[in-house]
């Protein structure tokens, strides 16, 4: 079931679209937004509201990098793995990652504190090596600023 | 040294609001033609200006605006989407003018709107920038709330709706076609062309998608004119172009200059030439998709044409330049596999073959790879190439690979040879 918060959010997104089923995408980061993840339960219900089939809005969660089809930590790093930071010292910052927060790519931290995930170019490459924490950009990384922006976080 | 797409751009700091964006002559192409001039009239002014798109193809904007069907008997609704989805690797200009002057944007969009007569337009943003959503969305609505959206325009009777999109995070979004799916709710798969977007796009409706800088410039030529906006490049390729280095370079940026500047000014006056300790090999022009170039190039001047005959593209113009700490087997590996995650899975070769080639490229670079593998990483570039695919996606993880075993063939046989990576 949808909230009624929710369901109004998606509302409001109907009036700029000429199809209801434009929505599912801004539907799925709303409820994402809520719930931290997209759950098979809440992808049956927005498939529902937006009278799709659930594959049928399945296959557009599924294709995009943001939509998380599996529950996240509370903060999500997307750190990036493109050609530039690659070059710039990325293989050092994921290691350091790993090392500190002792899971892989895909993993959440014993504490739900923190889920680890690989991310393509984040348009900043002139500041190389980048990541993302949820909205937030870190630019200009090595392992101490990295270990600073962790511990900002709760 | 003109700079009219970034003069009122100041990294760093919040753009300027409208009122201030007005102080410094804006919105002032939207007074003068909306309404006033001919839609046709901007549309042959556009192309006169020999514009071409900024997004990486290079098609001459005008020509495209030119498809799109203008019987005012049959008003069908049109569509103007602004494709702001930069994710292409290395790239980093759309951010820059996203976030330092988004009301340039729109007015570049309500004045290429009315030229196509369109009615509703979007700006289809990657889900990453954070800021220029928040940008954007401000400014839209000081954009509403001054009548240079909605309905009846500067009192011109002209209809404009603009919505921001944000979307969710795919690379083949920045396709036109898979864009115009994502747009509609759909997988980002491209669609089958002809017919072209201009006159099938969105909902079936005629669609302009058009680069966020192609977009900037269009308030430029409407103000100053098409001579004036084709004298600001070196060559016959219209206009200013945003270049931008990264690497081991001493001052990696994006910096307005002429078009046709060439690849030496940007890299070694521009971004200060390598780091200390560091040697160029080689760079890629402009982002993932195009193929490399070397020393022998750096005097070519980076427009389309120029670019295309010396063995690359200019694309996006932002370029990456490969130094002599990094393996550039291990970098082209970095890219095929970018492309094989990225791959949107339509079509077989691009699904399939990009995943393949990854595997391949990382047996080499483990120092497990065997000779006959660059014949097959060879002939596959032409299986990938243009013609065998729904889209460009394929045959654009080809060109640096392509490159790569043409000029770095030594270090591919070394990594076979001594059965390991010489950089580890």
């Amino acid at each position: 079931m949808l909230t009624r918060k929710e369901i109004a959010e998606i509302e409001t997104e109907f009036s700029r679209y000429e199809q209801k089923q434009a929505v599912g995408v801004e539907a799925l980061k709303i409820v994402q937004r809520h719930r931290g993840w997209v759950s098979d339960e809440t992808l049956q219900a927005t498939a529902e509201f937006l009278d799709m089939t659930p594959d049928e809005l399945d296959g557009v969660a599924t294709f995009y990098n943001h939509i998380f089809r599996k529950p996240v930590g509370r903060h999500v790093i997307l750190i990036c793995d493109s050609v530039t930071c690659w070059i710039m010292g990325y293989e050092d910052m994921i290691q350091h990652l790993r090392k500190r927060l002792e899971i892989d790519f895909g993993e959440t931290t014993p504490d739900g504190r923190f889920t680890l995930l690989p991310h393509v170019c984040l348009g900043c490459c002139d500041h190389a090596p980048a990541m993302m924490i949820d909205d937030d950009l870190y630019q200009d990384l090595d392992l101490e600023k990295i270990d600073r922006i962790l511990g900002a976080y709760e | 040294m003109k700079c009219p797409l970034t003069e009122h751009i100041r990294p760093g700091e919040a753009p300027l609001a409208l009122e201030a964006y007005e102080k410094k002559g804006g919105y002032s192409a939207a007074r003068k033609a909306v309404g006033k001039m001919a839609p046709e009239q901007i549309t042959s002014m556009v192309t006169d200006s020999h514009l071409r798109g900024r997004g990486g193809a290079g098609f001459p904007t005008g020509q495209k605006w030119s498809f799109v069907p203008m019987e005012k008997e049959v008003h069908r609704r049109k569509y103007l989407v602004v494709n702001a989805d930069e994710m292409e690797p290395a790239t980093f200009k759309d951010r820059l003018l996203l976030e330092g002057n988004p009301h340039q944007l729109i007015e570049g969009i309500l004045l290429s709107a009315y030229a196509v007569q369109a009615d509703i337009a979007y700006i289809f943003l990657r889900r990453a920038y954070v800021t220029a959503a928040q940008r954007l969305a401000q400014a839209i609505a000081e954009a509403y709330d001054s009548s240079y959206l909605g309905s009846n325009i500067l009192g011109s009777g002209f209809n404009l709706e603009l919505h921001l999109h944000s979307s969710a995070g795919r690379y083949i979004c920045g396709e036109e076609t898979a864009l115009l799916n994502a747009l509609e709710g759909r997988r980002a798969t491209p669609r089958s062309k002809p017919p072209f977007p201009p006159v099938v796009g969105l909902w079936g409706k005629p669609t302009v998608t058009n680069n966020v800088e192609t977009i900037c410039n269009i308030p430029h030529i409407v103000n100053h004119g098409a001579d004036w906006f084709r004298r600001l490049s070196r060559t016959p390729n219209g206009g200013t172009k945003i270049y931008g280095v990264s690497g081991r370079v001493k001052r990696p940026g994006a910096w307005e200059l002429p078009m046709g500047t060439t690849i030496r000014e940007i890299f070694e006056e521009r971004a200060g030439g390598m780091q200390e300790g560091y040697r160029f090999r080689g760079l890629l022009p402009g982002g993932g998709s195009t193929d490399f170039l070397i020393k022998e190039h750096l005097d070519v001047q980076m427009d389309f044409d120029t670019v295309q005959k010396a063995g690359s593209r200019m694309g996006t113009g932002t370029m990456v330049i490969l130094d002599d700490h990094t393996c550039p087997v291990g970098l082209v590996l970095n890219l095929i596999r970018f492309f094989a995650q990225e791959s949107c899975g339509w079509c077989t070769p691009c699904r399939e073959g990009l995943s393949w080639m990854a595997r391949i490229l990382s047996a080499i670079e483990a120092g497990q790879g065997e000779s006959a593998d660059l014949e097959k990483l060879q002939r596959h570039t032409g299986l990938l190439g243009m013609g065998n695919t729904y889209c460009a996606h394929a045959p654009g993880a080809m060109e640096p690979l392509q490159s790569a075993l043409k000029y770095f063939k030594e270090d591919f046989n070394r990594h076979i040879q001594e059965k390991r990576c010489p950089w580890r």
